[in-house]
């Protein structure tokens, strides 16, 4: 390794925001003007906070009475036996809403009222996004509008109804792709329309800094705690940490517990889709090329003239073309690797985990446990820790074939 | 036809204009790839400066109406080197620039894009999601020809940073008038005059005001303000309803003042 590399790789165990929001070569913030300063005044006021002991002792009451954390890290030995290892589940599942979005989402609506916001935008693919922003907005008493594409709208219908029972007003994004891309897109314009009253609550570590870096800070809940759980119970830490990858906001979450750990390797899976050669998928790490999209330059899937291709997941949350800029430089230096799993092997591994562990995974987190089984398969007698994001209800339409993949 | 090329082109070109300059926006191959040489040749003859419009998947500062235009476009095909090919054959009788999103010039390749830019008579380039601090590898490229890398300012921008992006600008600045995407209001917000003022005072560049100009009422308001306007979603609207371009953007120009 070069000496420029372990720089940056001290820096990113670190964790100081980074300096123009640059990952190595990745990040930055490739905005229109109108977001700049609002950019800029967002970076400064997000540092001082997360620097803030009253700031941080606020959102840690809100982490225990409203998300219910910490969560448990679960054993699975019924998984573990199967595969031949040693399993341990970092139950994000069991967050209030159903997936680990809400430790951002709270986080940044406190961000968004001692910013002064009138109002929050967010956009949703899996809904699970939307469900917490419009939770944590409920909670904080701030009125909010979600976009979510109007094909995952009807994948994700329960999500939808639940997003709406909670307040929040969702728009159905026609244009585009109509996934979760397009509700990006249009949450951007809506922001661009009003960039002072509103307050965009992006939901993973991708767009214009400071939100990879925000949107991790609110995360590394995930591994800060996974970890002290191990040393707590008197266990070895785990040789692997594997999580789904989409925007990559629970990877990066769960890497941040051990990414000072040389002898813990971080395992991201993307989704391969169906799989075939020339299928669509979304393994952005896998088969990306670096450009720019949603305000960062990030490995991208693209063709050659640029242009964004369309993708396919069975999971709406890992559909999406780009992918966080910390994780492009993670890959870069070594610090962890990205593989994929397909649909098929991720609805295996969801099946496997509920019947023998009783435990529903959501189908991005299926991603995650079949990227485990697969090292399993490759380590003998190997420690895992997988990042359970989220748990399945949201998916019981698609599963039971009642609606179509999309 | 544009005999030179750059920067200095296009401000001589608004500088000349009688009235307000009126730079047009069209779309590369809208509203189909065999037409859109006719839309050019008729958008030149009236226009003080023509705006090539690159599309993009993803046109995150567009509103519909270019959204859907753009989607069009990338669907027959359009791609910058069918632009430049197309530019290299066509005597454009106005300076003209490209504006697009980030990604497909880079793409494109940035060194290629200079020497690409050259070839086909493109003075500038506009890229609405390459702000200030990010834009020194392209602005690198382009200096080296005295090409134009366009500046945008909004409303929002502040006093110093206004300073800074106009002295950064090349070929003109464009003010854009109201927050939000391309074709939005009907109605110019009220704080407009003063603001183009504003922007007027910080910059040694022409100002072009843009972004929701759709009449003649409107131009004859932000005249006084402005060294000209941009004209894109009511253009391509116009476009739609089959009218010729030319002639709608004739009808934009406020009616001469006798003396």
């Amino acid at each position: 390794m070069t000496v420029t590399n372990s720089t940056l790789l001290d820096e990113l165990v670190e964790g100081r925001p980074p300096v123009d929001g640059r990952f190595g070569p990745y990040g930055g913030r490739y905005v229109p003007e109108t977001l700049m300063e609002i950019l800029q005044r967002l970076e400064t006021r997000a540092i001082e906070l997360l620097a803030d002991p009253k700031f941080r002792s606020e959102l840690e009451a809100e982490q225990r009475e409203f998300i219910g954390r910490p969560t448990p890290l679960t054993r699975a030995p019924a998984l573990g036996e199967r595969w031949g290892a040693e399993v341990f589940l970092k139950r994000e599942d069991l967050c209030h809403t159903g997936a680990h979005k809400i430790n951002n989402a709270i986080g940044q609506a406190l961000i968004a009222r001692r910013l002064g916001a009138d109002r929050i935008v967010a956009e949703t693919g899996a809904g699970q996004h939307g469900v917490a922003t419009a939770a944590a907005a409920a909670r904080i008493g701030l009125p909010c509008t979600i976009y979510m594409g109007a094909v995952d709208a009807r994948r994700q219908k329960p999500n939808l109804e639940r997003m709406r029972l909670l307040g929040a007003d969702v728009v159905l994004v026609e244009a585009g792709d109509q996934t979760l891309r397009a509700a990006i897109d249009e949450a951007f314009r809506a922001w661009v329309a009003d960039p002072e009253g509103t307050y965009y609550l992006l939901g993973s570590v991708v767009g214009p800094h400071p939100y990879p870096w925000m949107v991790r800070e609110f995360q590394s809940v995930i591994g800060i705690e996974a970890r002290a759980q191990f040393v707590e119970s008197g266990l070895e830490l785990p040789d692997v940490a594997v999580a789904c990858v989409g925007g990559g906001s629970n990877a990066i979450g769960l890497f941040r517990g051990f990414i000072g750990d040389p002898g813990v390797e971080l395992l991201g899976i993307e989704a391969a889709g169906h799989g075939g050669q020339d299928d669509p998928h979304s393994a952005t790490l896998g088969f990306g090329s670096t450009g720019v999209l949603h305000g960062a330059m990030t490995p991208l899937l693209q063709d050659e003239h640029g242009q964004v291709l369309d993708t396919h997941s069975v999971a709406p949350g890992l559909d999406y073309p780009g992918v966080g800029p910390e994780h492009a430089l993670l890959r870069d230096l070594g610090r962890a690797r990205y593989e994929s799993a397909t649909d098929d092997q991720a609805l295996e591994a969801l099946d496997e985990c509920s019947s023998l562990e009783g435990i529903l995974p959501a189908l991005e987190s299926s991603h995650a446990l079949a990227g485990a089984k697969r090292w399993a398969s490759e380590h003998s007698d190997g420690r895992i820790v997988v990042g359970l994001s989220g748990r399945g209800d949201k998916d019981i339409q698609l599963l039971t074939g009642e609606v179509s993949h999309g | 036809m544009a005999d030179s090329v750059g920067a200095g082109e296009i401000t001589r070109s608004i500088r000349e204009a009688s009235g307000p300059a009126v730079c047009a926006y069209v779309i590369a191959g809208y509203p189909t790839p065999e037409s859109f040489p006719s839309v050019l040749e008729s958008v030149a003859r009236s226009a003080d400066i023509v705006e090539i419009g690159v599309p993009f998947t993803d046109p995150m500062a567009d509103g519909l109406t270019i959204q859907q235009a753009s989607r069009v476009a990338l669907s027959n095909g359009v791609t910058l080197e069918w632009i430049f090919e197309l530019l290299e054959a066509t005597d454009v009788a106005a300076p003209h620039l490209l504006m697009g999103y980030y990604n497909p010039f880079l793409a494109f390749g940035l060194d290629r894009l200079g020497r690409a830019m050259v070839h086909s008579r493109t003075s500038g380039l506009i890229v609405p999601d390459l702000p200030l601090e990010e834009n020194g590898p392209l602005r690198k490229v382009l200096d080296s020809d005295v090409l134009a890398l366009v500046q945008l300012v909004t409303p929002s921008t502040s006093l110093e940073r206004l300073q800074r992006i106009t002295n950064a600008s090349a070929g003109f600045v464009y003010a854009v008038i109201t927050s939000g995407v391309t074709g939005g209001k009907t109605h110019l917000p009220v704080e407009a005059p003063q603001y183009l003022d504003r922007v007027r005072a910080a910059s040694p560049l022409p100002v072009l005001a843009g972004f929701g100009v759709r009449d003649r009422a409107q131009v004859t308001a932000l005249a006084p303000h402005v060294d000209g306007v941009v004209v894109g979603s009511a253009l391509i609207e116009a476009i739609d309803r089959g009218e010729d371009p030319g002639a709608f953007l004739d009808e934009l120009r406020p009616a001469e003042v006798s003396a």
